[in-house]
């Protein structure tokens, strides 16, 4: 073996991840799994402190400045195309930024060049012309392919807001690179493997339009390693070679997810799942006695800084979607080997100090892979943070780990894939509420008046039943679903023809896995709407032309989030439903399909664009998020809205993430901090227990969000939870800091 | 048989270890001034339940309860159902079941249940004669036998005590408390309850005078403080 990996791997043990990259091999031998409590935990380093109040400042005027501090109007995204930057080089332990300044945001026109136009329209800024002219003239973008191919029926289910948030102008993002390869094996190792695969078994002749993409592919991702070793370089670290120590080894990694960013705009792009990975090197430096804990924190407080700078430019309607300029840099903490050995070790606990350190923040989107087998003292302290900070979102490692290893790490909010082996082609949602109402109007839009799917019929019931509106809604269901498939197969092939994230798959097997994740909206309201008419009595108000506007429902009926099966089994069939409505199609390069509950803040628009429903929703009010029961409608008390949502089955039907954000107030989990903090942890082993997959955890007063609301500027660090991140509140505007406050708080009785 | 119960509370963080399942008996012999559970007093609006109906409910939210939780009877007071309690109790403990009663001790018939039951928190209204009748509107004495029988059988205890405004909110009375508590074995705990008026607007409600007017809510981090001293 070469010497320079003789030395960089000193102490390591194992050697099957020596020939390969295999990380998850590399991590099992040589972790050293911590059962104490954080007594062992430091605060900020005066160097934290210097660089996080200069950035506290630029975050502030970014605020005041609408959001957006500055952009780059010279030179287009590339992993090379920017000059370093700094935000304090002397008391910066880990560099690099996005563009030449901090918060300064990246013009990216390979998705699309009227989007990106319109952002930096809405913030007031304007491309180099010759820039501009030149791109435009021999440049064809992800956007124009996509509309090349996109059918009649596409355009009509998009545009009436039946498909919404589908990637086709912008960045799919959703795929995590194993940045942690360029740290343990160094650039050039990695390029070896690569041009190893550019003859390899992968190449099969028998599919000529494969082979010859693939071929080409990995010579992007050979030119992409290339390139993220050139912008190390420019920094003046040489990242050829594999990192020597703790600070190399997170500043090696962290130089791979900034490519990725340079390179990209893809809405959510994690970070991946590197505490662990980070605290092999840590220990060892720690052992030899050149590390000391406070250093060893200050690496992590200073590597988390750069993660809550990262920064994508959007135009308005996204915002909408998206609310509070989330970048969804996800690492995910803990897990299990298996059912005994938990992949705690004390950088766990320091990546979770950042909260403390350096205040809440909602980025980057940390999340607890919790398991029962996870130690005491560890779970102790994500509750105590939880309560403290609002910034955590607990996902079940026991109900992923059978189907994605102990590797895997999670892609924007609930989205698991295996870490360098699997990636995921972003499909955003359907509006399944909305769909209901067409399988009622005979596939006519209840707010535009138009036809949007063909061969439905109006529903002419004066008391509606539900064995026909029940069929109707099958019917329905499989026609949004081809559409919705269609949809899909032509934005990722056209994304990968125009806008291929050659650094990020760089960072993956070259045989890598795909996954294309589909989404549910109006997942509650639907449910509700299906039992109102089964159990209560609901007549439709018709317009002139037929089309029901309104429907008036006599009588009460069970509502999701009780724990009621009647209303239950509708929720479980009916997302079942659509998942294999939508298996039952061919997807672009034999990806999996995979379903998800998840609506990130889109929920508001979604209901906005949603004419009444069934359940008593009035026309344009926002749905829950994500699989949430509807506002205010789980009343039978916290856990009984949790086991209703627990029932819905993860594993070969919503295995892309099922999302649960849970408001409690404080005095309902207890007395005491004490209290609230075992309590906490009995609350989440127990939904977990069930198979539960999601719960984001916020632990506050109603009334502290009504005071942020109307008195911003006492609460600049009011992090929330809200669907699969988390945001500032401050940054959301007045609709969505309405809807969350309209959500269930469950209190004590 | 049935039990006559006004709510039931899935997850219970305040009334015993752990997240509990709490059942909230009706009826009640005390009229104490604070009380926020006024509908709790009488059985006239009351809920029937049976025992196997509590475990079921008990096993639809174990998982959450772990380790400590279990099932708290409270109220009202849950010793004036002894019968039905006993049932409940043999069948919780069948079933390995962490149970607890939260009692003001007044009541008869209890023997059998004490002797069951893992944990005692009893509410200690107030330690002399004059205070306990002008709190409860009943004599000392029924409370009195029914700390002997817990300490006769060794029961585990957490005492409890809501602090008033203007009636017990001030050192000397926690003092008094103190040496009570004392000459009591096996106390694991004790607490003071800030006293809060959100049951006002239940008399209101029922018809029924609220006889403490205007008094403020306790201060909580004073209630700390006269906890402290307990220690």
């Amino acid at each position: 073996m070469e010497e320079i990996f003789e030395k960089a791997w000193r102490g390591f043990h194992g050697d099957s991840w020596k020939e390969e990259a295999d990380l998850s091999n590399f991590i099992v031998r040589n972790f050293t799994e911590y059962k104490g409590d954080d007594s062992f935990l430091a605060g900020p380093t005066e160097k934290t402190k210097a660089v996080w109040s200069k950035c506290e400042k630029l975050l502030e005027e970014e605020n005041k400045n609408g959001g957006c501090l500055d952009v780059e109007t010279n030179i287009l995204s590339g992993i090379t195309a920017f000059a370093p930057g700094y935000i304090d080089k002397e008391n910066e332990v880990i560099v690099g930024l996005q563009t030449d300044a901090p918060l300064k945001r990246i013009v990216n026109m390979y998705g699309g060049t009227k989007i990106a136009m319109k952002a930096l329209e809405a913030h007031g800024y304007k491309l180099n012309d010759e820039v501009y002219k030149h791109f435009t003239t021999y440049r064809k973008t992800h956007n124009d392919g996509v509309f090349d191919a996109y059918t009649p029926s596409i355009r009509r289910a998009r545009s009436n807001g039946l498909l919404t948030g589908l990637p086709d102008g912008y960045g799919r993002g959703r795929i995590i690179g194993d940045y942690r390869r360029i740290a343990l094996y160094g650039i050039d190792k990695l390029i070896e493997f690569k041009k190893k695969d550019l003859n390899g078994e992968f190449i099969d002749e028998q599919y000529i339009e494969e082979s010859i993409r693939l071929r080409e592919e990995i010579n992007e991702q050979i030119r992409a390693l290339e390139a993220i070793k050139q912008m190390a370089a420019s920094y003046g670290f040489d990242i050829s070679k594999p990192a020597q120590n703790a600070r190399e080894a997170m500043q090696w990694a962290y130089f791979g997810y900034l490519a990725g960013a340079k390179e990209n705009n893809g809405a959510a792009t994690s970070m991946g799942r590197n505490a662990t990975f980070y605290d092999i090197y840590i220990e060892r430096d720690l052992q030899e006695g050149t590390l000391t804990e406070e250093e060893a924190q200050e690496l992590v407080d200073q590597y988390v800084i750069k993660l809550r700078l990262i920064r994508h430019l959007r135009t308005p309607d996204y915002d909408e979607l998206f609310a509070g300029d989330p970048t969804w840099v996800t690492e995910a903490v803990a897990g299990m080997v298996n059912e005994s050995k938990s992949l705690t070790t004390k950088n766990s606990f320091r990546f979770l100090n950042t909260l403390i350190n350096l205040n809440p923040s909602a980025e980057p989107n940390l999340t607890v892979l919790w398991s029962k087998g996870l130690p005491m003292n560890f779970k102790k302290y994500c509750a105590k943070i939880s309560i403290k900070t609002d910034s955590i979102q607990y996902e079940g490692d026991d109900t992923m780990r059978p189907g994605y290893g102990h590797d895997y790490a999670i892609a924007c909010c609930v989205s698991a894939m295996k870490q360098g082996k699997q990636m995921q082609f972003f499909g955003a949602r359907c509006n399944l509420a909305k769909s209901l109402l067409y399988a009622i109007n005979g596939g006519v839009d209840e707010k535009s008046g138009k036809l949007v799917v063909d061969g439905l019929e109006k529903n002419t019931e004066e008391v509606l039943t539900y064995d026909k509106v029940r069929r109707d809604y099958s019917t329905m269901i499989k026609k949004i679903a081809k559409i919705y498939v269609d949809a899909n197969n032509i934005i990722h092939f056209m994304h990968d023809k125009y806008a291929y994230e050659a650094s990020q798959m760089a960072l993956h097997d070259t045989a890598v896995e795909r996954l294309m994740a589909f989404g549910i909206a109006g997942f509650s309201c639907a449910v509700d709407s299906l039992s109102a008419i089964r159990y209560a009595k609901v007549k439709p108000i018709r317009n002139e032309q037929g089309i029901a506007v309104d429907f008036e429902v006599e009588g009460d009926f069970p509502k999701f989030g009780n724990d009621d099966d009647r209303v239950d089994i509708i929720a479980q069939e009916l997302v079942q439903e659509f998942f294999n409505a939508i298996d039952s199609h061919k997807l672009y390069r034999n990806a999996k399909p995979t379903l998800s509950l998840l609506t990130i803040t889109s929920n508001v628009m979604y209901g906005q664009k949603t004419g009444s429903t069934p359940d008593g929703r009035k026309a344009g009010e926002a749905f829950a998020p994500g699989a949430n029961p509807m506002h205010g409608r789980d009343s039978s008390g916290a856990l009984a809205s949790l086991n209703s949502v627990a029932k819905i089955k993860y594993e070969h039907c919503c295995q892309d993430g099922i999302s649960n954000t849970f408001s409690i107030v404080p005095s309902a989990l207890g007395n005491n901090e004490d209290e609230q903090v075992e309590n906490l942890v009995s609350i989440i082993d127990g939904y977990f227990a069930q198979g539960a997959q999601h719960i984001n955890v916020n632990v506050f007063n109603r009334d502290l969000l009504i005071d942020a609301m109307n008195n911003p500027w006492k609460y600049p660090n009011l992090t929330i939870r809200v669907s699969g991140y988390a945001v500032n509140f401050n940054k959301l505007d007045r609709a969505h800091q309405e809807e969350v406050i309209a959500r269930t708080f469950h209190e004590k009785r | 048989m049935n039990g006559k119960i006004t709510d039931i509370e899935s997850m219970g963080s305040a009334d015993g270890p752990g997240v509990r399942l709490v059942v909230f008996m009706a009826g009640c012999k005390l009229r104490c001034l604070y009380c926020h559970n006024p509908e709790t007093w009488t059985d006239k609006d009351a809920k029937t339940i049976t025992a196997e109906e509590i475990l079921q409910r008990f096993k639809k939210y174990e998982t959450y309860y772990g380790e400590h939780g279990g099932v708290t009877f409270s109220g009202g007071e849950p010793l004036l159902q002894s019968e039905f309690l006993l049932e409940a109790i043999k069948l919780l403990k069948a079933n390995g079941v962490h149970v607890t009663i939260d009692t003001c001790g007044v009541a008869d018939g209890y023997d059998e249940v004490l002797d069951l039951v893992d944990l005692v928190i009893l509410d200690i209204k107030a330690v002399e004669r004059d205070e306990y009748k002008f709190i409860t509107g009943r004599e000392f004495d029924d409370f009195e036998n029914f700390l002997k029988s817990c300490i006769s059988k060794n029961k585990k205890l957490w005492l409890r005590q809501v602090i008033v405004p203007g009636i017990n909110d001030d050192e000397a009375h926690v003092l008094k408390l103190k040496k009570f508590a004392k000459n009591i074995p096996n106390v694991e705990r004790i607490e003071l309850l800030p006293y809060h008026s959100m049951g006002k607007s239940k008399y209101e409600k029922l018809g029924i005078e609220y006889r403490l007017g205007d008094t403020p809510n306790m201060d909580k981090e004073l209630t700390k403080k006269l906890e402290d001293m307990l220690k």
